[in-house]
């Protein structure tokens, strides 16, 4: 028997194809928007609800949030608990998310359940009435909660550095712990009439989706739901960041300290998003990155550094952002700027690069994981208003970029001094 | 319904192989038994910064990360109290890439000084980022010592203190190898897009010829049933007083668990959990509250906690979270309440069975826990549950001589008003 080579690494394959499900689109006679992802063995399905956040208004920065978790607290005919009882008793889950540009609400049911959980869905979009009493329960826990997270340097660092970017807008306003008082019980019902209409609805379902579900859906969804005239506006004012790009805040007695980094940033429909998405991934987009190899896993600084890239309808951003040794901040951000200027300044070596391209492909493969996934691709695109073309354009600028594109737009990009850096803890 | 098959090598490694041609990915996940628990008393956070050090380069391979990488592949791994689980995912076809990479360092490590000083030092900040500079962070470094007095529980599995993971010598770190990373110890599950045939081909070509090493026998010092109860006030920089209350119960093995984990869903999962409705919405004593087991493989830790409204006292606080205990132990569930949190499990389930590497995970889990099969028949062990046996769990375990009660007072700072600390501090 020969010796086994253990030195060489085995043959591998590069990832050629990346098969994405695409949804059957339908329109219902209210305007929702429906699409369908069917696939699966298991028989359950997710269903989203999806909504566009209305404009801000900086003087009631938690409308959009407080109105989307306040849906799970009663109808006209359901209380919260009775909405609760329900859900759970079906084994299912009831999500309200609030993101920057969407407000969601999203069910995870069984398949058998679905005439039992989808009906409530329908009420607590269609006829929330934000009870007082649970306003008023919700204003005290929140702004609890908000309490102690403000008490964390890396809730701080990201919440200073959003509102230095992003500037007055939804993106960047930050609510205070006062700021719930000031929500009201009116406020919010005239808020909720004019987001949570059908012409406002984007639904998206991911599963065992076959017609009987299809018909469920619509069917429920079409009967006694329609527009009414207050229609809310959905677009967002301009972006506009702040001057100063230093912001430290100290904290007495920290062990470490939360540091932030970045700009304001081209978002995913520009051309050069998937070349920057690749320059990322070798700053920080990954474990064997630039910025973990130095500052993680040679110098010890860190429990973990990375960056990465935001993109919102308005807007976008660049940001590294980590937690280092209160003692080795300054270390920490010197290694932060060398690691820009060098992608500035010298080509990213052919096997490194090689590595990357690997790492992304497989990745993306690698996300893909069952249905839900394939949606989740779906929504990436949809709501930055890009077709499926934009993966074909992702895979094959991560297959053939070169170095020196690399390098210029590293170049372009990329200004260190100009970045806005925020330091929560000890400098 | 997850399959598999199973076989195992003479050097004693357990291999077990799902097949799931749905996806064009692979999973390796491999399980060693050994964690917290493991470890000696004079030198604790060990077997998790032995977890570090498996990513230093192994004895044929440099690096570990860059080559998985190149293939297309991610990885990480978790240690806990009882077991330390490394995992890989990558496309199907770079599969045989995994077992190089995985049996070059069950084979022997690089055990490379450099390697081990940088780990150091992101582990202290690993242990300060998660349990020293958050607020209640150091929270499980009290709350451990109070439930357990003999058994290695009685540590979290970060370490009792960083001084331990500062004196951490190569020496300490080869003889943990050698003691606990060797086949024997080690259940071995490859998942995805793979046939069996393919996976024993593999197994057999790159984990084969590794030495069976010696069989750890595990002899852990137990812990004794608590007689007393027990009770600690403690204080820090956070805005809110917090409250815990934890029990002794069962371990992972006893059928008493599923009752008890049960108990857990009926007071606190989801929005119609007994200690929501009641503590949070109707009384408006807490703005958060919990009820969660550890189903640790030795004697566990049932776990209330909560944060009382500011203006509530802590004694009504605790004395709201004991009427609901007594209430469980007064009168039986309701079949509906019963059955709802029973649908809930099953559901979750189903969901579970969507992620191939959960899928993974849980199969070597339930292997180590006796036989991997077991995984299939979980949730009919959950469906068998009835409201007296719920009942005599609750009898058993809320007792005031088997609970540890934490009290964690906000100190004042930053402004922010605590009127009740005076009076709490007499």
């Amino acid at each position: 028997m020969t010796e086994l080579d253990r030195k060489t690494p085995p043959q591998f394959n590069g990832v050629e194809n990346i098969n994405l499900i695409h949804p059957e689109r339908q329109t219902l006679v209210n305007g929702t928007k429906l699409f369908v992802f069917n696939s699966g063995e298991q028989d359950l399905v997710r269903i989203e609800f999806i909504f566009s956040n209305l404009r801000f208004d900086p003087a009631k920065p938690l409308m959009n949030v407080a109105v989307n978790t306040l849906l799970n607290d009663g109808t006209t005919t359901m209380t919260a608990a009775q909405i609760a009882d329900k859900i759970d008793f079906y084994g299912a889950f009831l999500q309200f998310d609030y993101g920057y540009d969407n407000s969601q609400v999203t069910l995870y049911t069984l398949t058998k359940h679905l005439n039992a959980t989808l009906p409530v869905v329908k009420e607590v979009l269609t006829d929330s009435i934000f009870p007082e009493k649970e306003l008023a329960t919700y204003k005290r826990n929140q702004q609890q909660k908000l309490q102690v997270s403000l008490q964390k340097n890396d809730f701080v660092a990201r919440r200073l550095f959003n509102e230095a970017v992003f500037g007055d807008t939804i993106y960047g306003k930050a609510a205070q712990p006062e700021d719930f008082q000031s929500l009201n019980r009116e406020d919010m019902l005239q808020h909720f009439k004019q987001m949570y209409q059908p012409a406002n609805c984007t639904i998206v379902i991911a599963g065992k989706a076959g017609a009987e579900v299809i018909a469920a859906v619509t069917n429920t969804f079409e009967d006694d739901w329609n527009n009414t005239t207050a229609k809310g506006d959905t677009n967002q004012p301009e972006v506009k960041s702040a001057e100063e790009r230093f912001i430290y805040k100290e904290k007495a007695g920290a062990l470490q300290s939360a540091i932030r980094i970045g700009t304001p940033f081209v978002k995913r429909s520009h051309p050069d998003f998937p070349a920057l998405q690749v320059l990322n991934t070798v700053l920080g987009g990954y474990f064997g990155s630039r910025l973990m190899s130095n500052i993680r896993e040679d110098k010890g600084y860190t429990y973990g550094i990375g960056s990465g890239m935001a993109s919102f309808k308005n807007a976008g951003s660049f940001f590294i952002a980590s937690e280092v040794g209160a003692d080795v901040c300054k270390a920490a951000l010197t290694e932060v700027e060398k690691e820009i200027n060098q992608l500035k300044a010298d080509l990213i070596p052919d096997e490194e690069l090689s590595l990357v391209r690997n790492f992304m492909l497989g990745s993306l493969l690698g996300s893909l994981e069952n249905v839900m996934s394939h949606a989740d691709k779906f929504k990436n695109i949809y709501f930055s208003g890009l077709g499926y073309d934009y993966y074909e354009r992702y895979a094959e600028t991560v297959k053939n970029i070169t170095a020196q594109d690399l390098k210029a737009l590293a170049n372009k990009y990329y200004d260190f001094d100009n970045f806005y850096k925020v330091v929560v803890g000890k400098y | 319904m997850v399959k598999f098959n199973r076989f195992t090598l003479d050097n004693g490694l357990r291999v077990l192989v799902h097949e799931d041609s749905t996806t064009p990915m692979a999973v390796l996940n491999i399980l060693y038994d050994v964690g917290a628990r493991d470890e000696d008393a004079e030198r604790t956070g060990f077997a998790h910064l032995f977890e570090h050090l498996m990513f230093g380069g192994s004895v044929n391979i440099p690096n570990y990360d860059g080559p998985l990488q190149r293939v297309g592949g991610e990885n990480n791994a978790f240690t806990s109290n009882d077991i330390t689980n490394y995992y890989i995912t990558l496309p199907s076809a770079n599969i045989e890439t995994a077992f190089w990479l995985e049996s070059d360092r069950m084979l022997s490590l690089a055990f490379s000084e450099k390697s081990l000083e940088v780990q150091r030092n992101v582990v202290i900040e690993e242990f300060k980022q998660r349990y020293l500079n958050q607020p209640y962070g150091d929270v499980w470094l009290k709350l451990r010592p109070l439930v357990y007095k003999t058994h290695p529980y009685r540590w979290a599995t970060i370490g009792q203190t960083i001084k331990h993971i500062e004196d951490a010598k190569i020496e300490d770190v080869k003889a943990f190898f050698k003691k606990h990373y060797n086949p024997q110890n080690a259940i071995m599950v490859v998942g995805g897009d793979v046939t069996t045939e393919q996976v024993k081909e593999l197994a057999e070509k790159w984990f084969g010829n590794i030495p069976a090493g010696e069989k750890y026998v595990r002899n852990l010092p137990q812990e004794p049933a608590q007689r007393e109860e027990r009770r600690e006030t403690t204080s820090g920089k956070v805005p809110l007083n917090d409250i815990y209350i934890a029990f002794q119960t069962c371990d992972r093995a006893d059928p008493a668990y599923y009752p008890t984990e049960l108990i857990s869903d009926v007071l606190s999962r989801g929005n119609s959990s007994r200690l929501y409705k009641s503590l949070i919405k109707d009384k408006q004593l807490f703005s958060e509250v919990h009820a969660y087991i550890t189903g640790s493989l030795d004697k566990g830790m049932f776990v209330l906690q909560g944060k009382p409204v500011q203006g509530v006292s802590m004694e009504d606080a605790e004395q709201a979270l004991w009427a609901e205990l007594e209430k469980l132990k007064a009168e039986d569930v309701l079949l509906e309440e019963l059955t709802k949190v029973q649908n809930k499990t099953e559901s979750t389930m189903v969901f579970a069975e969507m992620s191939l590497l959960d899928k993974a995970m849980n199969l070597a889990y339930y292997e180590l826990l006796g036989d991997a099969n077991e995984f299939n028949r979980e949730t009919a062990k959950f469906l068998a549950v009835t409201p007296s046996q719920i009942r005599e769990q609750a009898l058993n375990i809320f007792r005031k001589e088997n609970s540890s009660t934490l009290i964690y007072l906000a100190e004042r700072a930053d402004g922010v008003d605590e009127p009740e600390l005076s009076e709490a501090e007499n």
